[in-house]
């Protein structure tokens, strides 16, 4: 398959389950609101060492927000409940508690319950004091700005993380340019993030390595600078540079969602771009259950 | 379907337990076998059919006509349905109400919606004392659910209060909110003496300023956060609780009662 001169590689991305939640920080301004976001989904671009990964999901309007205040919607994606639940407690204590004017709410009503500001009401040393408005219960805790205000719970549901796709260029500035054009696009679809920095990944892995210790390295059949030093190079002579997306989502059709307006975009800019090659992370299927296969996701 | 009514023929001598007819218990019934149903009157039993005009079918729409404050135990521990009594009722309306709706369409007497656990009361005109309290001995009032009075309530409102909300457009009389364990209490009106008497938890929302007991510190004016969406949940009430003008969230903040353990709270509204 080939769209503008670009080739679409018959080839799939493998993802594994999940366990996600969202959760919605609002704020006295956009600003506020943005800057604890970003402090709660920092370092967590991805569960091989950071226990989670967590990105924005979009910025909502006052009218969209419990409180009726500019806020952000944030998605934390773990492999198990029992770790989503500490994460989700850990960075909501120490990033948004912490973050001036902040407020923190549920983003999914159903789902498991895990605790939001059910156990953070403790900071309150006794002082706090818990509402139940509509069914739901909140928890007010007294803080030097104010009062935090925290719903005790929000829902963890099952979803699916890893889907990815591999953009292949001419050159590094090129490669970038086409992940932040896909980047932009991908960012309008719901129930997904792309956990890396900016959303790219420059540095995409392969399961295990020589060394025993570790069980991811870097995933050379696509490093350009191997080429001729590595026997497995997936990369012909005129690719200089790769660059790869990373979506966690709710479910495998917000990933296909997102995966097919990402290629799109790479694709619009073409082969006169420098846009060679639309591959994924495909492990055999050993990685997970979930496999997106391009040239179905873009047919 | 057509609502299960009771017109009320006779206006009873005695006072009359209406706790039979709720809208779980005439589930399946035959309308021959609820008018067959005693009521206790005073000392003796008298049947439905003696009191009532009784029609209609649909036993999850009762509908009580002609109602005088003799009634007392209407909707007492409804389970869902639709309880709408047009005039007065009685003591105990509402009472250990577990789901559904009750709305009267007159006045309430004493211990309206008290030890009610969820579900939502509405009462038109006043209610008596003890709205949504404790039963004499008790030690919980009500746990959950909502009780809308758009006239004025007696005194002791919400005495024992657990959990769930009361709202009152008129005023309250003394003791509003005495021995408050948690919940909220709106009152839009002015407020008695002794307002939130012993409470420990809680909050007495509140639209003009009371005469607080000595027991209770000043915090301080203040915006806070859940006010707009407490307000917000009332947007769906026909009250004026849910036009947005009388809404706020700065408000004036006093902590207590310190005489027991101090964890309630005041709040006054204060005027932009």
């Amino acid at each position: 398959m080939i769209i503008n001169g670009v080739q679409i590689d018959a080839t799939f991305a493998e993802a594994f389950p999940m366990k996600g939640t969202r959760a919605i920080i609002t704020a006295q301004n956009e600003k506020w609101a943005m800057i604890a976001a970003q402090a709660m989904t920092g370092f967590a671009t991805s569960v091989i060492a950071c226990g989670c990964e967590a990105g924005i999901e979009r910025v909502l309007s006052p009218n969209e927000t419990p409180d009726g205040r500019p806020g952000v919607s944030i998605m934390i994606f773990a492999m198990g409940g029992k770790g989503l639940a500490k994460q989700l407690e850990t960075r909501a204590g120490q990033c948004v508690l912490t973050s001036p004017t902040s407020a923190l709410f549920a983003g999914i009503d159903g789902g498991i319950r895990i605790p939001l500001g059910k156990n953070l009401r403790y900071f309150g040393d006794g002082f706090q004091t818990s509402k139940v408005i509509s069914g739901k219960r909140y928890w007010r805790i007294p803080v030097m700005d104010g009062e935090f205000l925290a719903e005790a719970t929000t829902g963890q549901v099952d979803a699916v993380g890893g889907g990815n796709f591999l953009v292949l260029a001419q050159s590094q500035p090129q490669a970038l340019a086409a992940c932040e054009a896909a980047i932009e696009e991908m960012k309008k679809i719901p129930n997904v993030i792309m956990p890396f920095p900016g959303g790219v990944v420059r540095s995409g892995s392969k399961v295990g390595s020589k060394y025993k210790t570790l069980n991811a390295s870097t995933n050379d059949a696509f490093c350009p600078t191997l080429k001729g030093s590595t026997k497995k190079t997936d990369l012909s002579p005129d690719v200089e540079s790769v660059m790869e997306i990373v979506i966690d989502g709710l479910s495998k059709e917000d990933i296909d969602k997102a995966m097919r307006v990402g290629i799109q975009a790479v694709c619009n800019l073409g082969v006169e771009n420098g846009i060679t090659r639309i591959s994924a992370g495909n492990y055999g299927g050993k990685l997970g259950p979930f496999h997106f296969h391009l040239q179905e996701i873009m047919a | 379907m057509s609502a299960l009514t009771f017109t009320l023929k006779i206006r009873p001598e005695q006072r009359v337990d209406m706790s039979p007819l709720v809208c779980q218990k005439l589930e399946n019934l035959e309308p021959v076998e609820i008018a067959a149903i005693k009521l206790h009157c005073g000392k003796k039993k008298v049947r439905v059919d003696e009191l009532f005009a009784v029609s209609g079918f649909d036993t999850k729409h009762i509908l009580i006509k002609n109602s005088v404050a003799k009634l007392d135990y209407i909707g007492k521990e409804l389970d869902g349905g639709v309880i709408r009594v047009e005039g007065d009722v009685g003591a105990y309306c509402g009472m250990g109400m577990k789901s559904g709706v009750i709305k009267v369409f007159g006045n309430a007497g004493l211990y309206a919606g008290c030890e009610m656990k969820k579900g939502q009361l509405e009462i038109d005109g006043n209610a008596g004392d003890f709205l949504g309290g404790a039963l004499a001995g008790n030690k919980m009032g009500m746990k959950g659910g909502l009780i809308l009075v758009k006239g004025n309530a007696g005194d002791r409102v919400g005495d024992h209060l657990r959990r769930g909300t009361i709202l009152i457009e008129g005023s309250a009389g003394d003791y509003c909110g005495s021995r408050m364990i948690a919940g909220t209490i709106a009152v839009m009106g002015n407020t008695g003496k002794f307002l939130g008497h012993s409470m420990r938890r809680g909050t007495l929302l509140l639209w003009n300023a009371p005469k607080l007991p000595a027991s209770f510190n000043d915090c301080g004016s203040h915006t806070l956060a859940f006010l707009p969406m407490l307000f917000k949940s009332f947007q769906s009430l026909n009250s004026t609780f849910a036009l947005t003008e009388n809404a706020f969230n700065r408000v004036q903040r006093y902590a207590g009662d310190m005489s027991e353990i101090g964890r309630g709270e005041v709040l006054v509204r204060i005027e932009n």
